[in-house]
């Protein structure tokens, strides 16, 4: 027999139970459905065969996988990484003085600058990528303008290269970088910068040692947010780049609605999203046993 | 728990349940709506909202178009079978790939009669010989856009793309068919060759060429001739023609060497639930007066020859629009090349990435 107290303490952790279900129903729902379902059909296809008429056959092997082990594919990765990069560490050393910068200002002024961080985002990327071609263009805004102030004898020819996908790109995600950025310096109890000049810190001791470490979630997240949307831009590269060149993205657009095959899309997708996760638990790994050693020491 | 599972599976159910039931319910809405609305689609900027009308008004149907980017993403729209569309337009080759497929209903000849005024060059096609499932509507070439000031020896084959005066004044069409498609009849191959050493040789001059291409482009090459960014663009007959309305010095030439013949078709949906509706839009948008109004706004040729004594004469005499006759001979249609899309396919990436 049970205490009455016992008997409701249990009915209500039941009630409670049901509750939790009852709330995480939509999300797990939703994560099965949206995410895990379609990314298993992703791998089945990928380990499927192409079609004469580019529809899927279901003979499954790896020769998809195999197929991706060509050096050509490396260096497709390897140049979108790179792009992707170099695109991180310019919105970073961008966005942080910015984020900085607004983050110290009144709160009226705070609201005006997001604003007007965010009002590109009320036009459509591709039409602000248009835009972008029509200043780079060897007879465009930039070399007009620049000819005309005699800063420059002859056009630049900067559209369709590398360089024009990493400015298009960096244009395109620094709001990305920033938003983080300034939630997390906003956070960042003042008083805390102040004593590190009051112990005799120089600007980049305050910088690195305490700005850093205390904005870093802040960091990441930006980081995350423009590296991985950039490793798979395809609208930049055939715009910008002129489509010159491929970045992993277009190869993937390419093999499904230009080729028709499928599987080995997929199987692209599949390498892809892999590689990113794995960074990203590589990174979790490295974080945490980086923190668990100083709290440690 | 029981609980969670009982939500669980009825959560499933109601959306496995809703999605057998999209299908069939897209095609009672439709018809719910109106026994005539009749849903066609079609590329972008590929009709004209005065000639739909018209039909609308004529036939008391309501005509809902939509549009699409390329063939293989209206192969996908369809594919998943129940799209609730009546009539589209494919492309040449396209049209055996859909027909392969079962997606397109049986052409009823007598609700068609302006099947019989087709275009010489446009009839028994091999790629649907004896017009089961489709009518050619609107056809062109593929060649050299330039522009006449800068390029002042009218070209007159592929070569000139290859020609160093023009380094990075050249635009290709980012389109692997096409771009292999100039170089295999430069080479005298043909454009469906699926013979790995050709298309390996192909893209060994491919890559000599890239140094003096700007742009891979699809869909602005038309816009670089105009505001002279390119001076020689692979390019469409139609888009040129539209930008020698802004720039007058532009021509266009299809190279000895020949080039693409290509023919954008009308096909009902076997899926349609008003064939009869839709053979009679067919019949209409093949008119001989209807296909002139869309020529001379499209700037595309129309495959029924009676549209000539209505087409406007600079229209008609533009050979980016209407190919001259001597030309036909020289062109080819290209086909789908099965297996060996893998080999252009690598090519074409093996390209991209020098």
């Amino acid at each position: 027999m049970m205490a009455p107290s016992a008997i409701a303490r249990k009915a209500r952790k039941e009630a409670d139970g049901n509750a939790t279900a009852w709330l995480l129903a939509p999300g797990v729902l939703w994560t099965v459905f949206f995410c895990l379902l379609p990314l298993s059909v992703i791998f089945l296809v990928s380990c499927a065969t192409r079609g004469t008429y580019g529809g899927i056959v279901w003979d499954f092997s790896l020769d998809n996988y195999r197929d991706l082990l060509h050096a050509l594919y490396g260096r497709i990765f390897g140049q979108s990484l790179l792009l992707a990069s170099l695109t991180t560490i310019i919105c970073l050393a961008m966005g942080f003085p910015l984020a900085y910068y607004i983050a110290r200002l009144s709160p009226r002024r705070q609201a005006v600058w997001l604003v007007l961080v965010m009002v590109p985002f009320w036009t459509n990327f591709l039409v602000r990528t248009y835009a972008w071609i029509f200043i780079l263009r060897t007879e465009g805004l930039m070399n007009t303008v620049l000819l005309k102030l005699g800063l420059i004898s002859a056009p630049i020819e900067i559209l369709y290269s590398n360089t024009a996908v990493v400015l298009g790109l960096v244009y395109g995600y620094l709001p990305f970088m920033i938003l983080p950025l300034y939630a997390a310096i906003e956070r960042v109890d003042r008083s805390l910068i102040e004593a590190a000049w009051d112990l005799y810190a120089d600007r980049w001791s305050v910088f690195r040692r305490v700005l850093v470490p205390l904005t870093k979630p802040g960091i990441v997240a930006g980081c995350v947010l423009v590296f991985i949307p950039s490793l798979g831009a395809f609208i930049t590269p055939d715009l910008l780049g002129g489509a010159r060149s491929m970045m992993v993205g277009n190869l993937i657009q390419h093999e499904y609605l230009i080729a028709r095959d499928w599987p080995l899309g997929s199987a692209l997708s599949m390498v892809l999203m892999a590689l990113v996760m794995g960074a990203m638990i590589w990174y979790f790994r490295a974080q945490s046993a980086a923190d668990g050693k100083r709290r440690a020491s | 728990m029981m609980k969670v599972q009982i939500v669980l599976l009825s959560v499933f159910s109601f959306i496995a349940l809703a999605a057998c039931d999209r299908a069939p319910d897209a095609g009672t809405q439709a018809q719910g709506a109106s026994a005539h609305t009749l849903h066609y689609l079609t590329w972008s900027d590929y009709v004209s909202p005065e000639l739909i009308r018209e039909f609308e008004r004529a036939h008391g149907a309501k005509v809902i178009v939509d549009t699409f980017g390329s063939n293989e993403e209206l192969l996908a729209k369809l594919q998943g079978g129940g799209s609730g569309y009546d009539v589209t337009v494919p492309s040449d080759f396209m049209v055996s790939i859909m027909a392969a497929q079962g997606l397109l209903a049986e052409l009823d000849a007598a609700a068609v009669p302006n099947l019989a005024s087709l275009e010489a060059q446009l009839q028994h096609l091999a790629f649907d010989p004896s017009h089961r499932y489709s009518v050619p509507y609107l056809w062109g070439t593929v060649g050299i856009g330039y522009d006449s000031d800068v390029v002042t020896s009218p070209p007159d084959s592929w070569a000139v793309l290859w020609d160093d005066r023009y380094r990075g004044r050249i635009s290709m069409l980012n389109d692997q068919r096409e771009v292999f498609g100039a170089v295999l009849r430069l080479m005298g191959q043909s454009m469906n060759t699926t013979d790995p050493l050709v298309i390996e040789a192909a893209k060994q001059k491919l890559i000599a060429q890239k140094p003096l291409v700007k742009t891979y482009a699809s869909d602005n090459y038309a816009q670089l001739l105009a505001s002279g960014d390119v001076v020689l663009a692979q390019g469409w007959g139609g888009p040129v023609a539209r930008a020698m309305a802004d720039r007058p010095s532009i021509r266009y030439v299809v190279p000895k060497e020949g080039g693409t013949i290509w023919a954008d078709c009308l096909v009902v949906l076997r899926s349609s639930t008003r064939k009869a509706l839709a053979m009679t839009f067919v019949n209409y948008l093949i008119d001989a007066r209807v296909a002139a109004a869309t020529s001379e706004r499209l700037l595309f040729a129309v495959s029924n020859r009676e549209a000539r004594a209505f087409v406007k004469q600079d229209v008609l005499e533009n050979s980016a629009i209407y190919p001259p006759v001597e030309l036909i001979p020289r062109l080819e249609w290209m086909t789908d090349v099965g297996k060996a899309m893998r080999l252009y396919d690598r090519a074409w990436t093996e390209l991209k990435m020098q």
